[in-house]
């Protein structure tokens, strides 16, 4: 990638146009973000079929590292951005998401392919996971079963535009601007079935409601949950609101009670109590300023 | 032998399927039952019986080579379970096909694993999802799903979390075709549904403690003195399901006596989506474009070997035309390209694992670049190339390969397609042949990694049901486009590559070899091409219904495949008439069986030496978990 | 002599090294340059370097077969009778043959007889399930569904974006004969139309049943073609969250949000700087 000093040059301060390409004056922000959106590593981590695509991506025909992603890295620690190339699978999520934990802020995601997005044609399958983003933030998504190498590169390009957009001063945009350490994603459990700790509470309760009114506790061979509760909820509203679809109301609150999950609950509250603490002050000497004036 | 009346002039080990049989039948006639079931072909084992029957068919009747094992629910259908074992010589010829059949409630069948150690990893999964139990199987446990997993997802009356309905098409798609997300219908929005009695408050994941358990971890007293009287303890390394070399989501659990793997486990299900349970929702043609998810890289192969097993049920029933000479040439070709980009990606991947990091796989993925713009213009798409349909295909080749400017800054391509074909097939392929083998043949480093590494022989590959380079690389020469052959392999000239040695160059020179005959093979399917060219690519003359209806019946289609044997069971129930789903869908895959030597194969080497060996095998994800 | 073997692949590697260059010669180091029609023979069978298709700037155009995710052919806008009419005859082939049923119509019906009319009153792809077969399109008897050719559809947020409704669906038949010119023609050949089948059929039928027919399609085709989603939407209100993904359809490229935000607090930095400036002065 050239060096391009008039795309970095996006501040009110005029360049005379004979200096264009050899000054720019730019906020740190934008600086920040072009050096870091033109040197993103991606993780060395393919799981199906669109990891086939993803290499091709890489190899020499059409060529990634044209845009900085040059580095792909076989450990997390090293990485700054996951493909999520393939079908996530219930019993590989679990890593994936250790994986993600591992990985150091600022970090991205990338769904590639329908089956990281939204499940694809496997969805219906009973190991696997409906989208990559039930279980972590998903930066850019790019469709297609798989995606052709342009087309992974496009979504590339689209994150880097994603990039561009955030802000170092502006901490509410994104998790890691903030202070305090950052909360881990809790790592989900494989029982009977994948079980997300951050929706423990919700499950007691539909688990303690179906067997009651079925009055069926104790015995094994049962109907799953979901048709008890389907069978029970008759009307298509009594389902909505089981379970809504923006899925950050499925991240139930939960009681205090040694989990590990908890803390980072704990952490989070008290960094947006503080987010909103200086967003006060903020706002307070503005409004002092504008008196001044 | 009191029935060689049958064969006379023939030994019982060369006698033909039906000699067998009935050699067979009047040697246990107690034990053995013909399955006269319309369309099903072979024998019904009793269970009680089936080891000592099971010794005569591989001692006796010769067939050596054990290559596929399944079960099959039959809910509504007979109300029992069944497991279906198809038995190979490995000098050539049909299946001996035998059964066992066993109740629902409390499904035990007598391990094979005594007999065939191929049987090993197909009796787990038939434990994993169906829950039958094998009683003589030494580590019976869930191989695709984890251990707590709840249910035995493949059985007929176990649903999954987004059931809708039994078979597709589903009615809530036309002519209502509101549409909806399959988890806003579940109270979990996520794809999982959970037993009522789950007890969160003492909720484990036993799915790891489980992996671990048999490789009996702890200090074992014997071994902790080494042979020079040094205080050693062995070590579990863990590696995968997330490492480069692994060639996507596999795990190995290798315990190590300082650099030297004592032995190995493989781990794997973290790419099972489910392709048997859903290919059973689906109708016949729904399949094809999942089969091409299998072994992603060469996914016309395995759009054969899946059209080649329903055209032997459609062949049952009364209306059938077999494919059109055309249509089997473009088929050949096809797939002879595709075992071209599966060998080249196979070799440039081994290489990165012994060490040549991406130099050659990038001189490879530039041919396999063009191959793959031809299967674009022909079939659609670059992988998935969904092109091969019951009796035709997706279309004939297109004139030009010509693409066409639509976005902006689109460059367009124009060539002649036999033109481009020819010049692929006698030029281009053959130089890059030629610069692999100058590269990497005689190249020291790479004889040095790979001679005597990973030794497997050929008793043991017979015996663990090897297929494919693993195979041939082990002095068998067993490839089925010429031991069992199919489509218009018997009039094409070509040799069976194979190799004695058994260790990894053995299978890297069978590849070569391979390679230099698919070109040869190539170079006589152009000509046909051009005779052919006023010929229908439908057997009918028009292309084929959209839900075809088969007859009822049982057929196991299988081709040679660039990872090895590939096979499809099907099994055809319901009405008189035939169905529209198929009631078994079961996949043999050679990457998933293949994987049962490697424990075998990599005791006694270091662990850099492990890679190449996985390497070596040549697997793929997609088709190891399905 | 032990080495040789290496040093013969070394020799390769600097031949392959070399030949990386031969093309730029060729071309007088215009390689790249956009005028030079060397595009198909850099990517064709006589090549030998550097492949490399300088995306963005340069794009490898897909083959006429090529499939991506289905769209609905609707007539021109210039048909001088049917324009903006769907093809699709909602007739559920599609749905049935796709593999990981994905696709989902709501058959239209008359709003006086309460009969099913050969028209979809919705139609739903989900692309997060589609599979990029071609099944609906290689089924369909009315050339009504067609593999789109258009792969850049990375976005943002998938809950709005990934369900393509009738409106998102619907292109015009001239862009298909544009991305498929050959297809489109052989296709035509089989029809003996460039239009819809029924097209030709209705000119047969005369002016009479036009006549008769003038007083429904008033009240039932702006309905159907111009706020296509808004009756589905009425009558499932527990599926319009999801399914509202006509803004789709307005922003081009996913970052253009993003575009936004960065004018927005250019504006701001700009105030600033005249309060600043107020300040001093």
């Amino acid at each position: 990638m050239e060096l391009n000093l008039q795309e970095l040059n996006a501040t009110e301060f005029p360049v005379p146009v004979e200096l264009e390409d050899n000054i720019a004056i730019t906020s740190l922000s934008q600086l920040y973000n072009w050096g870091r959106r033109n040197s993103m590593w991606p993780m060395l981590f393919g799981l199906a079929c669109c990891a086939i695509e993803m290499i091709a991506t890489a190899s020499s025909r059409f060529d990634f590292s044209r845009f900085g992603f040059e580095v792909m890295r076989a450990t997390p620690r090293q990485a700054d951005l996951m493909i999520v190339s393939g079908t996530v699978t219930k019993k590989m999520v679990v890593p994936i998401v250790r994986l993600y934990n591992q990985m150091p802020e600022p970090k991205y995601v990338l769904a590639m392919g329908a089956c990281a997005s939204g499940g694809g044609p496997f969805k219906e399958g009973y190991n696997v996971v409906s989208g990559m983003d039930k279980y972590l933030p998903v930066d850019v998504y790019v469709p297609g079963c798989p995606p052709t190498p342009q087309a992974l590169l496009y979504g590339m390009i689209a994150l880097q535009r994603k990039i561009d957009g955030q802000s170092i001063a502006n901490g509410d945009d994104v998790p890691w601007y903030g202070v305090g350490p950052a909360e881990p994603t809790p790592v989900p459990v494989l029982g009977p079935d994948i079980i997300d700790p951050r929706q423990m509470d919700m499950i007691r309760r539909q688990a303690e409601s179906a067997a009651r009114d079925m009055g069926l506790l104790g015995s094994r061979e049962l109907p799953a949950i979901t048709q008890m509760v389907a069978a029970k909820a008759e009307t298509a509203e009594a389902v909505a609101e089981a379970a809504p679809a923006d899925t950050d109301a499925l991240n139930v609150v939960l009681p205090t009670g040694g989990t590990p999950w908890a803390e980072a609950e704990d952490i989070r509250e008290k960094r947006r109590l503080r987010a909103l603490a200086r967003k006060a002050l903020r706002a307070s000497r503005r409004a002092a300023q504008a008196e001044g004036e | 032998m009191e029935n060689l009346a049958a064969a006379p002039e023939q030994p019982i080990e060369t006698a033909s399927i039906d000699d067998a049989v009935s050699f067979l039948k009047s040697n246990h006639p107690d034990a053995i039952k013909l399955d006269d079931r319309d369309g099903y072909e072979g024998v019904i084992v009793d269970p009680d019986q089936l080891l000592d029957v099971a010794r005569v068919i591989r001692d006796e009747l010769g067939f050596d080579y054990l290559s596929s094992a399944t079960a099959v629910d039959y809910l509504g259908e007979g109300d029992h379970m069944e497991m279906v074992y198809h038995a190979y010589r490995t000098s050539g010829g049909g299946a001996l096909v035998f059964k066992a059949q066993t109740d629902r409630e409390n499904p035990t069948i007598p391990s094979l694993t005594g007999l065939w150690r191929g049987a090993d990893f197909q009796e787990r999964e038939a434990w994993d999802l169906y829950g039958i139990r094998f009683p003589g199987h030494p580590n019976l446990k869930r191989i695709l799903m984890w251990e707590g997993f709840h249910g035995h997802p493949m059985r007929k009356d176990w649903r999954e979390a987004y059931y809708e309905e039994e078979l597709k098409p589903f009615d809530s798609r036309w002519p209502g075709g509101h549409v909806h997300r399959s988890e806003e219908k579940n109270v979990f929005g996520k794809n999982v549904s959970y037993p009522t009695d789950i007890d969160l408050n003492r909720l484990m994941d036993s799915s790891e403690t489980a992996v671990y358990e048999s490789l009996g971890l702890g200090v074992d007293v014997e071994r902790i003195m080494d042979k020079d009287g040094f205080e050693t303890n062995e070590l579990v390394v863990n590696m995968g399901p997330h490492h480069p070399s692994t060639h996507g989501v596999f795990r190995m659990l290798l315990t190590v006596d300082g650099e030297t793997v004592t032995s190995l486990e493989p781990v794997m299900g973290y790419l099972h989506r489910n392709h048997e349970k859903i290919g059973e929702r689906n109708t016949y043609l729904h399949n094809i474009p999942f089969t091409d998810r299998l072994d992603y890289i060469s996914s016309m192969g395995n759009n054969h070997g899946y059209v080649l097993a329903v055209e032997q049920l459609m062949s049952l029933g009364r209306k059938y035309n077999p494919p059109t000479y055309r249509c089997e040439a473009l088929r050949v070709m096809m797939v002879e390209l595709s075992r071209i980009v599966n060998h080249l990606w196979a070799i440039g991947f081994w290489l990165n694992d012994i060490g040549a990091f991406f130099t050659p796989v990038l001189y490879f993925i530039q041919e396999r670049e063009r191959i793959l713009d031809f299967f674009e213009a022909v079939a659609g798409s670059r992988m998935m190339c969904n092109y091969m349909r019951f009796g035709g295909l997706f279309g004939d080749l297109p004139e030009r390969i010509k693409s066409v400017a639509n976005l902006t800054n689109d460059r367009v391509r124009d060539y002649n397609t036999m033109q481009f074909l020819t010049e692929m097939i006698n030029e281009r392929i053959p130089r890059t042949i030629d610069e692999l083998e100058l590269l990497l043949t005689q190249n020291e480093i790479v004889l040095e990694r790979s001679v005597d590494v990973g030794v497997l022989s050929a008793e043991d590959a017979i015996n663990y049901s090897a297929a494919g380079p693993l195979l041939r690389g082990s002095g068998v020469a067993y490839d089925i486009r010429r031991a069992d052959p199919y489509s218009i392999y018997p009039e094409l000239d070509f040799d069976v590559a194979v190799e004695e040695e058994g260790d990894m160059y053995a299978r890297y020179r069978v590849r070569v070899t391979e390679l230099r005959e698919s070109v040869r093979i190539l170079r006589q399917i152009l000509p046909r091409l051009e005779a052919t060219k006023d010929e229908s690519i439908w057997a009918d003359g028009k292309p084929g219904a959209y839900q075809p209806r088969v007859p009822h019946g049982e057929a196991y289609g299988r081709v040679e495949n660039g990872k090895g044997e590939l096979g499809y069971y099907l099994v055809s129930a319901g009405g008189r008439g035939g169905s529209s789903n198929p009631w078994r869908y079961h996949v043999r895959a050679p990457s998933f069986i293949n994987l049962t030597p490697l424990g075998r194969m990599s005791q006694g080497y270091k662990v850099a030496d492990i890679v190449g060996i996985l390497g070596s095998i040549d697997i793929v994800l997609g088709e190891t978990d399905r | 002599m032990y080495g040789t073997g290496l040093a013969k692949g070394l020799l390769l590697t600097l031949r392959h090294f070399v030949e990386s260059y031969m093309d730029d010669l060729r071309y007088g180091f215009r390689k790249y340059h956009h005028s030079t029609d060397n595009f198909g023979i850099r990517q064709g069978t006589k090549t030998k370097g550097v492949i490399t298709v300088q995306y963005p700037d340069e794009k490898v155009a897909v083959p006429e077969r090529f499939r991506f995710v289905p769209f609905l052919i609707v007539e021109d806008e210039d048909h001088p009778t049917r324009a903006g009419k769907d093809w699709c005859t909602s007739c559920g082939i599609c749905a049935k043959v796709c593999p990981p049923q994905c696709i989902w119509i709501v058959r239209g019906n008359d709003p006086v007889t309460g009969r099913p009319v050969p028209e979809p009153e919705a139609f739903f792809i989900d692309i997060d399930i589609c599979m990029n077969c071609g099944y609906c399109a290689e089924y369909c008897p009315f050339d009504a569904i067609k593999m789109d050719h258009d792969y850049e559809l990375a976005s943002y947020d998938r809950t709005s974006h990934h369900i393509h409704d009738k409106e998102r669906l619907s292109k015009p038949n001239s862009y298909w004969r544009s991305i498929a010119p050959t297809r489109a023609y052989d296709e035509m050949l089989v029809r003996g139309t460039w239009e819809h089948k029924d097209a030709a059929k209705e000119a047969r039928r005369g002016a009479s049943s036009a006549r008769a027919r003038s007083s429904q399609p008033a009240a039932q085709a702006p309905a159907a073609t111009v706020t296509a989603a808004a009756p589905a939407a009425e009558a499932t209100p527990e599926s319009s969250a999801a399914a509202a993904p006509s803004s789709a359809a307005e922003s081009p490229t996913p970052w253009s949000e993003d575009e936004a935000k960065r004018e927005e607090r250019r504006r701001k930095a700009l105030e600033r700087k005249a309060r600043r400036a107020a300040k001093q002065g």
